[in-house]
């Protein structure tokens, strides 16, 4: 399978009164055709923002320093607004984690749904109405045919989230990037969501970026997943390796997170202590004022990543496994 | 394979139009009585000035010098006739088509403008310190001193009346959309559109633009009532109708040095400014209630 998305050495930096701050620091990931990819993080860990900067969106402060965004070979940092504007919605889609915000109300979801595919396509108004029942249909919803003519606070939140799907699905992009897509939503509705993302994907043959901070999101839906931590990426690898196998301190935190519901009651593990602030200078491992296992050389120096068999962990705990061949400079 | 629908996504669908918004805002808006009360005035207004035709026999300049300053109720001139003897129930009637036409067109182009620098202020942020301190420039001048500067240049005519409140009311109205447009363009929906590839021309006039409409329809209606009355007022000082156009203002003006001898050739107008300004301030403060949630009424 080839890489459709390769993200290179990515930094990201917001001016604020207080001066420039990194947000996201060398992040380097790919993702292949077909393919989900996972980031995991806590929220505030730069994985929001790192999906906007795909998408070109950054908020008017954020910019972004040093790194390649590659989509099918060509930097999307090299395009002009206007071509980057055609790559939007057609090549590149976006779901959004508040489904109840993310319409706008005054428009009728036909309306909106009609947008994609008129800018992109050049459909004519009624085309694209006849492909919007049919979107509507293939996301699962009952009657696309009054929908159309609904406003979006006539709808349920997972019918919104439907709707959304459809909009970001109407021109067969190659990405999906979905932003917390389940978070806003109730339970039950969560694994419908997740579900019709899948058979979406599968049906078009879409690589699926998803970030989310729930490990259960993780573990039904990833191919690969990434963990980040204060805008680093710690962990990477097959979501079988990850969550059997996790080498991080702070991958083995979230999963040791996660309530269990079968089994004795036992306390549930929380990770002491929060996310450094990002004006903090950071001197050594970002993860070890929070790290049980923190050693000395973790105070003072920033850990490589160290690889096994494609699976990558930014820990200095590594450092005795290792051979020096594994090494790649970080 | 298609995903299952579950019962809890089927929701009976009730098919709901644009129009069908306007009329429950227009319902709900007959409950604030005085904003009834306003309505009725603007609705004689119109009638006033749609049927002066119709309403009266007597033309509104047409002099009488045999039955000057005839009080009200005079036989044939249930409302008297001023000093020339021309009739004020047709004054009155052709004064409101006046006040109507030029409050109204004086709104439409200020708003018309306000909206656009508002639209671009609020989005691009290089636009915005430009036109803002433009529109601070405008307020530094007392608005009425402004329009009389305006006139003074341009000379008095009721077309420079309307210029000159027109551009009067585009720093406003500017202001007031530049607000609704930087909180509107943070949310997510227009980030949602703009992940779909929308231009920034399509985002700004046809996703931003609606959702600004509340502020700009309570604004108009407000100012409305300020154009009538402004007109009024450059009209009194002789800076806009010309002296026999049956203008409120200038009837008011002309009747100045009457007041003694007949009073109405004042008062009547001024009743009808009074009474058209305050119906226009509590339909729109009535608009404003019930289109901004934030000021809805407890209770």
């Amino acid at each position: 399978m080839t890489d459709i998305l390769q993200i290179e050495n990515l930094n990201i930096h917001f001016r604020t009164a207080e001066g420039s701050l990194s947000a996201v620091h060398d992040l380097s990931f790919s993702v292949k055709k077909g393919e989900t990819v996972c980031v995991v993080g806590e929220s505030g860990c730069g994985k929001s923002i790192s999906a906007l900067s795909i998408m070109g969106l950054l908020p008017e402060n954020g910019h972004i320093a040093q790194g390649k965004i590659l989509f099918e070979g060509t930097d999307l940092l090299s395009l002009k607004p206007d071509q980057m504007r055609k790559m939007r919605g057609n090549k590149i889609s976006m779901v959004f984690q508040e489904p109840m915000t993310a319409l706008n109300p005054v428009f009728t979801i036909g309306y909106q749904l009609r947008e994609p595919l008129r800018i992109h396509q050049g459909f004519s108004k009624k085309q694209a109405h006849v492909k919007g029942i049919e979107l509507l249909k293939q996301v699962g919803l009952s009657l696309p045919e009054q929908r159309m003519k609904q406003y979006p606070h006539e709808l349920s939140g997972g019918m919104r989230q439907r709707v959304m799907i459809a909009m970001a699905l109407a021109c067969h992009p190659q990405i999906l990037i979905a932003d917390e897509p389940t978070t806003a939503l109730d339970v039950t509705i969560q694994a419908q969501i997740l579900d019709l993302i899948n058979d979406m994907k599968e049906q078009l043959g879409t690589s699926v970026v998803m970030i989310t901070h729930d490990m259960g999101v993780v573990a039904e839906t990833a191919d690969r997943v990434v963990v980040m931590y204060a805008g680093e990426i710690v962990e990477e690898g097959d979501v079988e390796t990850v969550f059997n196998d996790p080498q991080h301190p702070y991958t083995k935190g979230l999963l040791a997170s996660v309530p269990k519901v079968e089994g004795e009651l036992t306390q549930l593990q929380a990770i002491p202590g929060s996310l450094p602030n990002l004006g903090e200078a950071i001197v050594g491992c970002r993860f070890q004022s929070r790290c049980p296992f923190a050693m000395d050389i973790c105070r003072s120096q920033a850990p490589p990543i160290y690889e096994e068999n494609g699976h990558q962990t930014r820990c200095w705990m590594k450092e005795g496994e290792s051979i020096a061949d594994n090494i790649v400079p970080s | 394979m298609q995903p299952e629908v579950t019962q809890a996504d089927v929701v009976i669908p009730e098919p709901k139009k644009a129009s069908h918004k306007i009329s429950q805002t227009f319902k709900k808006l007959l409950k604030y009585k005085l904003a009834v009360v306003g309505l009725i005035i603007i609705g004689i207004q119109i009638v006033m000035a749609l049927g002066a035709n119709w309403l009266t026999s007597y033309d509104p300049l047409t002099q009488n010098l045999s039955l000057v300053n005839a009080p009200p109720g005079s036989a044939g001139h249930w409302l008297g006739t001023d000093n020339y003897g021309r009739d004020m129930w047709s004054r009155l009637l052709y004064g409101a088509r006046i006040s109507l036409i030029v409050g109204f067109i004086s709104v439409v182009v200020g708003t018309f403008f306000g909206v656009l620098l508002g639209l671009l202020a609020g989005y691009y942020k290089f636009l915005d310190g430009l036109i803002m301190r433009l529109s601070d420039l405008m307020f530094a001048f007392p608005g009425i001193l402004l329009a009389l500067l305006i006139v003074a240049v341009l000379g008095s005519s009721l077309t420079n009346v309307v210029i000159a409140i027109s551009i009067w009311s585009i720093p406003s109205c500017a202001r007031i959309v530049r607000g609704s447009v930087l909180s509107v363009k943070k949310q997510e929906y227009i980030t949602a559109m703009r992940s779909l590839g929308s231009s920034d021309r399509r985002i700004l006039f046809k996703h931003i633009l609606p959702n600004c409409t509340a502020p700009i329809i309570v604004f108009a209606t407000m100012h409305m009532a300020t154009a009538i009355l402004s007109t009024s007022s450059l009209s009194f000082l002789g800076l806009g109708a010309e002296p026999a156009t049956p203008e409120w203002g200038a009837m008011i003006a002309a009747g100045q040095q009457f007041m003694w001898q007949a009073p109405h050739m004042v008062i009547i107008p001024g009743i009808a400014i009074m009474l058209v300004v305050f119906a226009f301030n509590v339909v729109g403060d009535a608009l404003r209630d019930l289109l901004d949630p934030n000021m809805k009424k407890q209770g």
